[in-house]
């Protein structure tokens, strides 16, 4: 963790270098380089099948790229499991929801807290004592969470009862509970009605100003992407086909030419 | 009316999280214990006959039967793991028992029974190791591999039954204080007493596991490990420590049925994969991932039987007794079915839905 502190905002934070990834024959990712630097906001997209959750997947470790390297504050990586992505202060929320269904928002979100919570399992036994005041200690993390994302009315409630919306609120509430230094969200408007994807934005703001967070950020919507992102990468069929600030990529021509079509 | 949080309120977090927030959940728990310690053994020593009958037919078994279930609801209600080898988890507990209190006859049996738990928990976890790669019915068999080989063990190992011509434990007589706790003299007030005490405490035990992080973390292994290794949960740990305390419970609850259960001896035939089923079953009736639904699945698969054979007996109808054992059984499986449909989540769910509905009384919402 501290090497991602010692790194200033605007410095870059991850780089994806040359990263290839193919399943037996289909290739997934060809050649892809892009960076990330702190405290930004950076979109991902690209159309259907472009490779944009392939890449997300390898940023926090389910895929192993076949080539390349990804460096994440400094230090290169090999093969790393998505445990250890954790532990470096990677958080990511699903394009499905993945929440945990049978447990309530406030469970979520504490299981969020796992990693920061380290007492042993004797203590765990009986609840008493050090184990209790540690969990005293994070449930008042997760409540601020759960103030600042306005969720405090189903904080009991089991989230697979919740409303979409709300659930994929949920699991950013979850994924801001690992105090993250690097956040994925993978399409975390998909399926929203117009006001959720209002208050949604406003949330992604919120976080990366409030708590400093960077940001990686898929999404189909274009007019959001452009409006809240710093930077943008866009994939097509596996290969970058453009990098660049929302002006630049919304001038470029193969980008238009990917999401509109060429006439032949 | 009198199941109402209003005016309860919580200042505290401490408060909020305890296990039981509402004023009359405790005192319900609280009168529970009152009635298990003291009303029960009272009501024993008024009516010797009956008591004793009530204690070493209904209430011994259903404390060691709701044990059991609780450690299987760990494994399979908490963390998503089936297992059918409950049995011979079970079996393990007793005969480590069996060994260590011939072999060590001076120390305590208490804390044999609860040392046992420890070897049941060692096999656990090398069974459990097929964990991290297979799932769903797949691990339920490789549980039942554990299941025929460790009975096979129990039948063809005679080291373990300390080479008794019958193949089966005897349970020689251990004392506490001068008072027989197992074996013949052992009264069933005493063994009850032994056996509450055990239970209450591993319950209290489970209930802060599963409220804290290692409860959360098994949670989320079930419903959904993806994610869970996000949070930077561990699967393998998180899934073999569930193996372990799971284990931990069924070999305690083994050890309890041959000493204080059967208080004289038991045949390996006890731990066979019935005892694995009869177990699941509970858990599936009494509800997934809920304590208190072990106690009813174990209350209602356990003691509903022992009931309804009673009220035969009691109503005078002129049935023979293998009639009467028949519809029992038909009974039993009629009312299983019931309740599953009426309620797929099991009694616990009933339960909630229950307390719900009180909460708002006499209003509908």
């Amino acid at each position: 963790m501290s090497g991602a502190d010692a790194i200033k905002p605007g410095e870059t934070l991850l780089s994806v270098d040359n990263v290839s990834l193919a399943f037996g024959g289909v290739r997934a990712i060809t050649e892809v380089s892009f960076d990330i630097r702190k405290s930004e906001i950076r979109a991902i997209i690209g159309p259907n099948g472009a490779g944009k959750t392939s890449m997300l997947n390898v940023i926090n470790g389910f895929y192993h790229p076949n080539e390349g390297r990804i460096s994440f504050a400094g230090a290169t990586r090999a093969r790393m499991k998505p445990y250890e992505a954790a532990t470096q202060g990677i958080a990511r929320t699903f394009q499905n929801v993945a929440l945990f269904k049978g447990m309530t928002t406030l469970d979520n979100i504490m299981a969020g807290r796992t990693l920061k919570m380290n007492r042993g399992f004797f203590w765990q036994l009986l609840r008493q004592g050090p184990a209790l005041a540690e969990e005293i200690e994070h449930r008042k993390f997760c409540e601020e969470i759960i103030d600042f994302l306005e969720i405090e009315a189903i904080r009991k409630t089991p989230v697979g009862k919740l409303p979409y919306g709300l659930q994929k609120r949920v699991e950013l509430g979850r994924a801001l509970a690992m105090e993250p230094t690097l956040l994925l969200l993978d399409e975390p408007m998909a399926g929203m009605n117009l006001e959720e994807k209002e208050d949604m934005s406003r949330f992604i703001i919120d976080v990366n100003q409030h708590y400093g967070t960077t940001i990686a950020l898929i999404e189909h919507d274009m007019g959001v992407v452009m409006d809240l992102s710093d930077r943008i990468v866009v994939l097509e069929y596996g290969r970058k086909i453009a990098d660049g600030t929302p002006a630049e990529v919304k001038a470029d021509q193969k980008v238009i030419d990917a999401y509109l079509g060429v006439s032949h | 009316m009198f199941y109402r949080e209003t005016g309860q309120y919580k200042t505290s977090y401490a408060a909020d999280m305890a296990v039981f927030p509402i004023l009359q959940d405790r005192i319900g728990v609280g009168l529970m214990l009152l009635v298990a310690a003291v009303g029960i053994p009272l009501f024993a020593t008024l009516f010797p006959a009956t008591g004793n009958f009530f204690l070493q037919v209904i209430m011994i078994p259903f404390l060691i039967f709701a044990l059991a279930a609780i450690g299987l609801n760990i494994l399979t209600g908490y963390t998503g793991l089936i297992s059918l080898g409950t049995g011979a988890f079970m079996g393990v507990g007793a005969f480590a028992c069996y060994k260590l209190t011939t072999i060590f006859p001076g120390v305590n049996i208490i804390v044999w029974i609860l040392a046992s738990g420890f070897f049941s928990c060692a096999v656990g976890v090398v069974f459990g190791l097929p964990s991290l790669r297979i799932k769903g019915f797949y691990l339920a068999v490789a549980t039942l591999a554990a299941q025929f080989f460790l009975q096979w063990c129990f039948v063809r190992v005679p080291w373990l039954f300390n080479y008794n011509a019958s193949g089966a434990i005897e349970v020689p007589e251990r004392t506490l204080f001068g008072v027989a706790l197992t074996g013949a003299n052992a009264t069933a007030m005493t063994r009850y007493f032994v056996v509450l005490a055990i239970v209450v405490g591993l319950t209290w035990i489970a209930s802060n596991l599963i409220h804290g992080r290692i409860g959360r973390s098994w949670m989320a292994v079930r419903d959904m490990d993806i994610a869970a290794q996000l949070m930077g949960i561990k699967l393998l740990p998180a899934k073999l420590l569930a193996f372990a305390v799971s284990s931990f419970y069924c070999g305690v609850a083994g050890a309890m049925m041959v000493f204080f259960w059967y208080a004289t001896g038991a045949e390996p035939e006890v731990f066979s994969i019935r005892q694995s089923f009869f177990i699941l079953s509970m858990i599936i009736i009494g509800g997934l991932g809920s304590l208190i639904g072990s106690y009813f699945g174990a209350a209602l698969i356990y003691i509903m039987p022992i009931l309804l054979g009673w009220l035969a007996d009691v109503s005078g109808l002129p049935i023979g007794a293998a009639t009467i054992e028949h519809l029992r059984v038909m009974l039993t499986g009629v009312l299983i079915i019931f309740f599953l449909i009426v309620e797929p989540h099991g009694l616990a769910r009933l339960w909630q839905i229950g307390k719900q509905k009180l909460r708002i009384w006499p209003f509908p919402y």
